[in-house]
């Protein structure tokens, strides 16, 4: 169901983001790619929304558009009124740096630091961290801290990477296929801990799968093909992860 | 990747292009020098002797082993050159007044023969007529055996007696003021008072004959007429020197090529090993697509062979070009008629066959690596590897680094062996950077211990006979004199076992200050009241220690043979020498009082006037002056030392710049994951450029005082090998040797670091994501 004016207005404050006929345009050799074709999407505080859509629909390039690490090629997109798509290199870099926490889905753990120096590489950069050992205490590792990740489980790994993003405090955590590369048991491990940090810290969370079993731990369901948002969905009741079988 | 090839490349073509310089370099050599020999009959032994009568000769045909003789006669003058104020010395040999010398002929390079009849013909040798511009119809003034003379210059000629043009004495060819002149016989026999006679003589031997015994029977028959000694060809001092500079070609030879060789195998290794992981699930689906072991580890052999192949061209281009060059330039120093420069195809297919064996044999590892995977292996990803915390880390560091730092010092230490190689790569090119310096720093200190610590007169006068020393005093009231000290100066043989030196034994007076001895310390020294100090290299060779007896035979007047006792060693860089109390020398000839000779100090204000008073001197037969020498030798080597160090910058420069530039790129494409992870999460451009860049900044930073430490160990080699009776090179380092070395190998690197920090900046965060590891 798409979202109506009424659902914007209704009780909700400013949107976190505000993206508006974003478009953007590959050129791969003489080949143009059109990956997305004018999306407009709010994203509101605390929520948590999964993208959803098959692969070459779109959805990973609005996640990397939202998190500064692409640039749209026409349309805007802000992130609390202020506007990304006109932001330079160094000021994407900044946002990244300061308001945004990504998980991905090959973990992008760095091989030859410790699990609590990969926490402390971005704590130590950040304006207001929590405390490594704190965040990894979050995702269930406290007792993991001195592992090297070719020392860890996949699982493992993706919690350290999540205790990564949300050790900086971020207002924004962009998660793309999280459990990807896992098993299905491991899966709802990391996605628990993912519905847990935005249940008990609140923050805005985006979540992008192909797999529509795991919509159901969102607040909104946004699909996506073809380059736009084909519909957004609000679930009435959320399923805890443990719940989900796929 | 083409990057990468091009600079190893670049270090191939070093290697090779040394290899090619120095080996056509002295092949030309070989070749011309045996060619010239050959052609212009040069003699296989040579004496000099008082004076002998025509019929003397003989005595010397009739040795059993001699082949050909010719007699001579040589004579010293001191010579007037218009235009040219300064001493000049001039050794005049006679040329049979008809026809060709039977031995040592002349090369006319312009002009013509001496004509029969006319007693002031000369011919000039090359490199004095050019240094003077002499051309055949100018004159220049002579005082021979006291008598002034006018000579007239008719042709310019070489000699294969003086391929090396150098006085007696010195070390490096004056060619303003000393030269090699030819007369007519009986010209110069009248004007020297030899006529009929003759105080030089050469000889060939017949094939398989003996030299020491051809040698000892000469001496023998001649001793009576004033021998002083025959020597063979090996000692003749012209070509000695060229000896020495092909031994020191092929200890080049042998150092530079092997060096940059052994760096660009490494790097290949390294580079096609990079390229096998990278490459991996492309191996392995042609695996299991039916290609074999071998068809994959061609692919990969056939890749370092193009890229050896590139190098080995360029090199070979680059080698016989600056080869050509440098030979035309040993052309300054070596007087042949044409120097013939030839790249045999011999030594371009030893260059190429060396390089691609030295890579392959360097890059086997890596080939193998490829060749051994199997598809299922090669289609998986790469195990990650295995990180550890490092040592230094578990002792205390930890704290001190942050999370860049740690990544940096975990790296390197994972794999400790090629990060050694790195190092040692960088290392190396330090040491040759050092080395091309080095060389200047060594002939600095040699030329400032010998004539500013050791001989400290302005001039050294020396007389045509011995004299009484009451002529020193006459010497010492020439106005502008202000001081003078004497000298004797006697040839002699040495014997001690079974081992034999021609030297000659110098007597100086005690206390002098002028011209002083120095211990193997430097230091000055004392003469001793009787006894022999003698050149530590001398004492080396002839198996002596200070304490033993050395048999001293006088090769003049009386020629009286004596033991006397070796009584201190003497530290010199230049030649070998014996040294006696002046008095003591006196007291072993049997003699009262006699000098050869005299070194005066005077003032720069009344130099000419000095010279000028002893040119009219009859007695004198020639003076040489000090600074004129200094400057003279830089004037020589100084141009050639520069193109030497150039070059050699150039190309240690390039090894630095290819082993640095190759690690980062590897380190690149290693790393390029995790620093774009580290830009994702807000890392800045210059925060990663920081951890890519630290970890070469250290192997840069290690290899340079590792550098230091193998320049010390090759310049070590490198002396040990040159050493000769005929000059030592010290280990000499000078503090902007160092310098200079560091600052090439860091703007190389700093190079190779802005050219990787480019493509750094370029990253593409996105597509590096999505790709696992």
């Amino acid at each position: 169901m798409r979202e109506t004016d009424a659902d914007r207005a209704g009780g909700m404050a400013e949107p976190v983001f505000r993206a508006r006929g974003v478009t953007k345009v590959y050129e791969m050799g003489e080949v143009k790619v059109h990956a997305l074709r004018g999306v407009d999407l709010d994203l509101f505080s605390g929520e948590l929304v999964v993208l959803l859509g098959p692969s070459g629909s779109g959805k990973s390039t609005l996640l990397n558009i939202l998190g500064g690490l692409d640039t749209a090629t026409g349309g805007t997109v802000e992130y609390l009124g202020r506007e990304l798509t006109r932001a330079t290199d160094r000021e994407l870099t900044e946002y990244r740096r300061r308001h945004v926490g990504f998980v991905f889905q090959f973990y992008n753990l760095i091989p030859s630091l410790t699990a609590l120096e990969n926490v402390s590489v971005v704590t130590d950069i950040a304006a207001q961290p929590m405390r490594p050992e704190e965040a990894l205490g979050l995702v269930g590792l406290a007792d993991r801290l001195n592992h090297f990740p070719a020392q860890l489980s996949g699982g493992e790994q993706q919690r350290v990477a999540i205790a990564r993003a949300v050790a900086k405090r971020p207002s924004v955590m962009l998660c793309d296929e999280p459990t990807g590369a896992l098993d299905a048991a491991t899966g709802i491990v990391v996605l628990d801990v993912l519905e847990r940090i935005n249940r008990e810290i609140g923050t805005t969370t985006a979540l992008i799968t192909h797999n529509a079993d795991i919509a159901g731990m969102a607040d909104r369901v946004v699909r996506v093909g073809s380059g736009v948002i084909q519909s957004v969905e609000r679930n009435e009741r959320k399923k805890a992860p443990r719940e989900m079988r796929w | 990747m083409k990057g990468q090839a091009l600079a190893i490349a670049m270090v191939i073509v070093s290697g090779v292009a040394t290899y090619v310089i120095s080996v056509t370099t002295l092949d030309s050599l070989r070749e011309t020098r045996a060619a010239f020999y050959r052609d212009y009959r040069f003699a296989e032994l040579f004496v000099s002797l008082k004076r002998a009568p025509e019929s003397a000769a003989e005595a010397v045909r009739a040795i059993p082993g001699v082949d050909r003789v010719e007699t001579r006669v040589a004579a010293w003058a001191t010579l007037d050159v218009p235009g040219f104020t300064e001493p000049v010395r001039g050794l005049l040999l006679s040329v049979p007044d008809a026809g060709e010398p039977a031995l040592n002929a002349l090369h006319l390079r312009e002009g013509r023969a001496v004509v029969p009849g006319r007693d002031d013909e000369i011919i000039a040798g090359e490199a004095f007529a050019q240094a003077h511009r002499l051309r055949p119809g100018d004159r220049i003034g002579a005082v021979i055996h006291g008598r002034r003379k006018a000579l007239r210059v008719v042709g310019i000629g070489l000699s294969p007696e003086y391929v090396y043009e150098v006085g007696p004495g010195a070390v490096f060819p004056d060619p303003k003021r000393f030269g090699v002149f030819w007369m007519g016989r009986k010209a110069l026999a009248s004007a020297s008072g030899m006529e009929g006679a003759f105080n030089d003589l050469s000889a060939t031997l017949s094939p398989g004959a003996s030299r020491q015994d051809a040698v000892g029977r000469v001496d023998a028959v001649l001793s009576r007429y004033g021998g002083l000694g025959a020597y063979p060809r090996d000692d003749q001092v012209s070509h000695r020197y060229l000896t020495e500079e092909f031994r020191q070609l092929g200890t080049l030879a042998s150092i530079f090529p092997v060096i940059f060789l052994g760096v660009a195998a490494f790097l290949l290794n390294v580079v096609v090993g990079r390229l096998v992981s990278l490459q991996r699930d492309q191996i392995g689906i042609l695996k299991a697509f039916g290609y074999s072991n071998a068809d994959v580890g061609m692919h990969y052999v056939k890749l370092i062979v193009l890229i050896v192949l590139v190098g080995a061209a360029g090199g070979i281009g680059v080698g016989a070009w600056l080869g050509r060059g440098m030979t035309r330039m040993y052309m300054a120093f070596y007087r042949f008629p044409h120097l013939h420069y030839e790249l045999r195809p011999a030594v371009a297919a030893t260059a190429g066959l060396v390089s691609v064996a030295s890579a392959v044999l360097g890059a086997l590892q890596a080939v193998r690596k490829a060749e051994r995977m199997t598809p299922a292996e090669a289609m998986l990803p790469e195990p990650p590897g295995r990180f550890r915390v490092t040592l230094l880390e578990r002792l205390g560091l930890r704290r001190l680094l942050s999370q860049p730092g740690r990544m940096i010092a975990r790296n390197v230490a994972r794999r400790p062996l090629k990060s050694a190689l790195s190092i040692l790569g960088i290392a190396f090119a330090c040491a040759i950077l050092m080395l091309g310096n080095v060389q200047e720093d060594a002939v600095g200190f040699m030329v400032d211990t010998q004539f500013r610590l050791a001989q400290r007169e302005d001039m050294t006068v020396s007389f045509v006979e011995p004299v009484s020393a009451r002529a020193l005093s006459e010497l010492r009231s020439i106005p502008g004199v202000w001081y003078g000290e004497p000298y004797r100066s006697v040839p002699v043989r040495l014997r001690f076992g079974h081992r034999s030196w021609r030297t000659a034994v110098q007597g100086f007076s005690g206390g002098g200050s002028l011209h002083r001895v120095l211990d193997t310390r430097l230091r000055p020294v004392a003469m001793p009241r009787e006894g022999i100090l003698m050149t530590d290299y001398l004492a080396e060779r002839m198996g002596l220690r200070p304490g033993d007896r050395v048999s001293v035979e006088v090769l003049e007047g009386a020629r009286p043979v004596r033991d006397v006792p070796v009584v201190g060693l003497v530290g010199e860089y230049f030649g070998v020498n014996a040294y006696m109390d002046l008095r003591a020398l006196n007291r072993l000839l049997g003699e009262e009082n006699a000098i050869s000779g005299a070194f005066l100090s005077a003032d720069r204000a009344d130099r000419q006037s000095v010279y000028d008073a002893l040119k009219g001197m009859p007695g004198v037969a020639g003076t040489v002056v000090r600074v004129d020498a200094i400057r003279n030798f830089y004037e020589t080597m100084g141009g050639t030392l520069l193109l030497f160090t150039f070059v050699i910058t150039l190309l240690a420069a390039s090894v630095a710049f290819g082993v640095v530039y190759n690690s980062a790129r590897i380190a690149l494409s290693e790393r390029g994951r995790e620093l774009a992870s580290l830009r994702v999460l807000g890392f800045t451009r210059g925060e990663i450029s920081y951890i890519l860049l630290g970890e070469l900044s250290l192997l840069t930073v290690a290899g340079i005082p590792v550098g230091f430490l193998i320049a010390g160990g090759m310049t070590a080699y490198i002396a040990e090998r040159m050493k000769s009776d005929l000059y030592r090179v010290p280990m000499v380092m000078e503090g902007s040797s160092y310098g200079f070395a560091a600052a090439v190998v860091i703007v190389s690197a700093l190079l190779s670091g802005l050219l990787v920090r480019r493509r750094l900046d370029r990253l593409d965060l996105v597509a590096v994501l999505k790709t696992r590891e």
